[in-house]
Parts: structure tokens; sequence; C-alpha cells
């Protein structure tokens, strides 16, 4: 699609949409929000939300029936993890990572016998899913990764380090980028699935993180960990343009899951300006508060239609590597903001545990470096201009 | 086992409603509506009949086609079929009863389900007006029941207690919370719901024997008042309890 072109989706939901954003909200409420913060604290994996949230299809929103998943589109599975994330923002990165990045690189890249081994326990939730492309010394480099897949007979024996791997430590199956040949560089990249049962997977270390809390963050390492060769996703030496497909999909994820922090944190601001009084009237009376309120609310609209935007053209299967990344980058710098401004409504109450904006503001800064850093959305949106 | 509930689609408990400009009506403009608090556990209840003695779970409906909407809740919800009823006037409960009655006659079910009431108007009358047009027996605000042949115990709230009741199928029963928990609508069922049929009646119309003549909004809660901030103002305090709001 040239820049001058325009596509507008259309702007009303359907009924789908308004049903799934009914139920995920109803699940929010309910089941989240009320224990979510003991998650927080303790920083445990909330395997009993998962659980329910898997029951309910969350961890296969967007994959065909035939694969145990819900078969639904990128709008609905936006306006889910929109809400998800409304109530715990944590929640909404476990369906994102899991959809988008696992999940969705064995059913775009893998064969028919693969899909079939793993794809229905992973869009059930009974296998929680984990991406492993970024390394200790790799981040956005992903050409300077140094984990190796050395084809041994019937095996490809894995060495090496991934961190900041989501689901690194209560996943059971993860898809791992590693080098099966130095000498080419970034074409020498493969994509494996690997059961992290698999003698020679080490979980190494949990992270304790500032904010997203309850999603788990560890790093893993491979001591000669041997897979079957079967465990090849497509060719080898396609892993790293196959992650970049990956990714310009999870982008859109990642945009949604902003979309719901700072939709979160502006509905807790929009409710505490009507209640909080202060010189004898509520503080939404004074013009201060108003304008911050406004221009929330506009920003977040604006980056709620380029996420669908975004949605609908990846259903309608176009790339979307410009407009994934221009959701990503704008929602998530939208919803610091949001969450910054929704703190400073809050006053003092905002900086205790016991309004939700505390824990947004911690949450949200995730969201600007995850899956690509603001930076690098601006990188890959002026490539596709300049290409 | 032949399950009918009867669904009302009303606004969202979160809703702010506004009354139109006839005096008679809420304005339904940005308003969200939803399938009925009760009638969502009347849904859950016919569908755990359903699980245990086999079936099917008709869910019935009055109202226009924005009614479809929250007949696919209760589909996606697991039921297997819907009915329309479409109306879009206003009726009174009797003239809702009466089309109800009507079509839940040609259903034929052994047990006919609702919520105890409709959070819109709660009136609370559906239960005993469909009971009568049907000559069926009805039971209200049933909080637990138990169904063996053709018997059925159940208990209802009463002011202070419960009572225990039986009776025989078929019966008309309106439930209460805490009767049990509704399941959520899962994407599978939401996806299964596109593909379950929603048969569309018109219905003839019936006048009704209750007219609203005008709706006004409540008075603004008055500011509470301290009597004062130490224990001197404790004999004040119980005094205006006592005396002027009779409540000790």
């Amino acid at each position: 699609m040239n820049s001058t072109e325009q596509t507008i989706p259309t702007f009303e939901m359907t009924e789908n949409q308004r049903m799934v954003q009914q139920l995920a909200r109803d699940f929010g409420e309910k089941e989240i929000k009320p224990v979510i913060m003991k998650y927080d604290e303790s920083q445990e994996f909330p395997f009993d939300i998962v659980r329910k949230m898997s029951e309910l299809g969350f961890l296969g929103v967007i994959f065909p029936e035939e694969y145990g998943g819900a078969g639904f589109s990128y709008l609905e599975y936006v306006t889910i993890i929109e809400e998800i994330s409304k109530a715990d923002p944590s929640m909404g990165l476990v369906i994102a990572a899991h959809n988008s990045l696992c999940t969705n690189h064995i059913y775009t890249f893998g064969n028919e016998q693969q899909k079939k081994k793993y794809l229905p326990d992973l869009t059930t939730g009974k296998k929680i899913g984990a991406w492993a492309l970024t390394e200790p010394s790799s981040g956005s480099d992903a050409g300077s990764m140094k984990t190796t897949a050395m084809r041994n007979g019937n095996s490809y024996i894995l060495n090496g380090s991934k961190n900041f791997i989501t689901h690194g430590s209560v996943g059971k199956v993860t898809v791992v980028l590693a080098i099966t040949d130095k000498s080419k560089g970034k074409k020498g990249i493969s994509a494996f699935i690997v059961e992290n049962d698999t003698p020679g997977f080490i979980v190494s270390k949990k992270e304790n993180k500032l904010g997203m809390r309850s999603s788990d963050t560890a790093a893993i390492a491979f001591d000669n960990c041997a897979i079957p060769i079967e465990n090849l996703i497509g060719e080898e030496g396609k892993g790293f343009h196959q992650a970049l497909t990956i990714l310009d999909g999870g982008r859109i994820s990642i945009a949604a899951n902003a979309l719901g922090i700072a939709q979160g944190a502006f509905e807790a601001s929009l409710k505490y300006s009507k209640e909080r009084q202060q010189f004898g009237k509520p503080i939404s009376e004074f013009q201060a508060i108003q304008w911050k309120l406004s221009e929330m609310v506009t920003q977040i609209e604006a980056a709620r239609l380029l996420t669908y935007k975004a949605a609908y053209l990846k259903n309608k299967g176009e790339e979307v590597i410009k407009e994934s990344s221009m959701a990503k980058y704008y929602a998530s710098e939208v919803a610091v903001m949001v969450t910054n401004e929704a703190i400073q409504i809050h006053g003092g109450y905002g900086f205790i545990k016991d309004y939700p904006v505390e824990k947004f503001y911690r949450d949200v800064k995730l969201v600007t470096i995850g899956e690509g850093t603001s930076e690098i959305q601006k990188l890959v949106i002026s490539r596709e201009l300049l290409k | 086992m032949k399950i009918a509930v009867c669904v009302n689609h009303v606004p969202d408990t979160e809703a702010k409603v506004r009354i139109s400009s006839d005096g008679k009506t809420i304005d339904k403009a940005g308003i969200n509506f939803i399938l009925n608090p009760y009638d969502e556990i009347a849904v859950e209840q016919g569908l755990q009949l359903k699980e245990k003695f086999g079936g099917e779970v008709i869910v019935v409906s009055l109202g226009g086609d924005s009614n479809k909407e929250t007949l696919r809740k209760a589909l996606a919800m697991g039921a297997d079929k819907a009915v329309l009823l479409k109306d879009d006037s206003i009726r009174d409960s009797f003239a809702v009863a009466a089309a109800l009655a009507d079509a839940l006659k040609e259903i034929n079910p052994d047990v006919i389900l609702l919520g105890k009431q409709s959070i819109d108007y709660d009136n609370s009358q559906m239960v005993g007006l469909v009971g009568e047009l049907l000559n069926l027996p009805s039971v209200s605000v049933v909080v637990k029941l138990e169904i063996q042949d053709n018997k059925i115990i159940c208990e209802r709230e009463i002011e202070g207690g419960h009572e225990k009741v039986e009776s025989q199928l078929p019966i008309v029963l309106s439930v209460q919370k805490g009767l049990c928990e509704p399941r959520y609508p899962s994407l599978k069922g939401i996806m299964a719901a596109k593909s379950k049929p929603i048969e569309e009646k018109q219905i003839p119309a019936v006048n009704s024997k209750v007219e609203t003549i005008s709706l006004r909004m409540p008075q603004s809660k008055a500011a509470g008042k301290i009597v004062g901030t130490d224990s001197t103002a404790v004999k004040e305090l119980v005094r205006l309890l006592h005396e002027e709001a009779k409540v000790i």
C-alpha cells in the first residue's frame, strides 16, 4: 500500500466484537481485578487466572477451530487484549505473547505435522508458549545472536542463552531462534520448536521487574539441548525473516496492550476527578483537570484508530510492517503519557497502591520497550517510507 | 427435558438513565443493553438442567431487533435455539405475559425459567402472570431446586428465611441470585451462537391494562448532617436517629 492511499476501517464494532468485549470486561472485573494486587506483590504467575482465560478461549483467539482455536479475527483479538489489560496489563501481555509470538510462529510457518502436534495444546492453554529471540548481547540487533543449533545426525544441538523471555519459566513450548550457519549472518538463523522439558533446557533466572509483575519473564539457557530435526520450523536460514513477520503481528497486540493500560488509567482518573473534592467542588470542575482529561481521551482515541486500522489490514492479509509499528509506537507513548497524567490527577492517592493508577504507571513502561522500543519502531517506519 | 427461558434486554446496571421527551419512556440513546442479570441466572439453571437430564434449552425474548444481541448471548452461553417475539410497542406486564404465554404454549416446555425481576421496570410479575395464563403452577424467588421424575422441590426466599415447596412439572419458576453462578460465554460459544437459529415471530397486539402516565427521576439524596465531632454529640445523634430518622 503506498503511503498516500487511505484505508479506513469501519468505525462500528461488530456484534462479535461487542460480545467478546463484554465477556473480557466481565471477566476482568470479576476474575482479575479482585486478586491481581496479590500476584503483583508476590510476582507469582497467576496460573489460576490463566487457566480460566484458557477455558474461555483467550489463549487461542486468532487460530482456526481445526487447531483448537476460537477462529476470531484480529479485531476481536485487539478488543480482548484491550479489555483484559484494563483489568491487568500483565494478563493482556500473557494473551499477546502466547497468541502472537509462539503460537502464531508455529501456525504461520510450521508444517502440518508440527501444527497438529503443538497447536491444540497451545490454543487451549494446556501448554503456555514462549518465544526466544533476545539474548544478553543481542536485542534489536538480532544479527549478533550467539545461540547455535548444530546439526548432529537426527538432532540439532542447541547451546547458548536467551533473556527477557516472556513465559521463560512457565512455558512448556518455546520457539527458539538460533544460528545454524554462522557464515551467513542473519540468513544463517533458523527457528525451532523446543519442548521445555528437553534435557539441557535450563531456566536460569526469573526476573524481578518494575512492572508487569504477574507476567513471567525469565532468562533461559541451552546446554547441549538436543531436539529432533523435525522441530525445525520451515527451512534452515529462514528464521530471521520468519521472526520479523511474527513481530509485525505481535506489535498489534502490544498496541492493544498499551491501549488497555491507557483506557484503564483514564477511566480511573475520570472517576476520581468527579469524586475528589477540593475548594468545595469536585476537581473535575477545574479547567486544569478538564484539559488533562480531554488530552488523554483524544490521544487514546487516536491510538485506538491506529491499532484497529493495523488489525483491519492484518485481517485482509496485507503487509502491516509500517501500520503495526505506527500503532505500537503511538499507543505505547500515549499510554505512558496517560498513566503519568493519571497519577497527577490522583495526586498523593495516585502514588499509593490503593488506587489502580499506581500499577498502571509501573506496568506501562514495558510497552515502549518490549517487541521493539519506540526508537526501533521509528526506524522501521522510516525504512518503510524511504525504501 | 424441554426447558424454556424467558430473557429480557435491559439497560446496563451502570447506564445513566434519562427520560425521553415524551416523559413516559426512557431515552435509549447511548445506553448499553444487557441480558437481564436475573435472567442470566435462569439461563444458567436451564443449561444445568439440560446437562443433567438432557434435552434442549430454548430462550424467548419479546422486543425489537436489538433483543437479538441478548438472545445471542444466551445462545453463546449454550442455549440451543431462540425465539424473538417481535414487538417494539410499549406493553405492560400483562401484555408481555400474554405474548410469552402464547409462545410458550407452542413450545410446550417441562420447565419455564425466568429471572425474579427485570432490572428495568422491576415489576416482578412475569412468573405469576405466565403461570396463570398457562394454567401451570408457579414458584417465585427460587434459590435452590431439585427435580426427580416429575416432582420438583424448590427452596424460595421469603422475609427472614427460606420456604420449601413441592410441585409437579410442568412448572414456571422465577430465580433469585444464589441459585447458581452464570457461566461466561466462551469464545467458542460466541462463535457457535452465530449458527444457531433465532426464530422471529410476529405477535398480535394486546391491550395493556396498565398505562404509564409519567416517569420522573428520583430526588437527589440530601447531604448528610454532621452533628458534632466529639463524644458530646452522641446524645444528640441518638436523639436524631430515634426521633427524626426513626431507625433506632
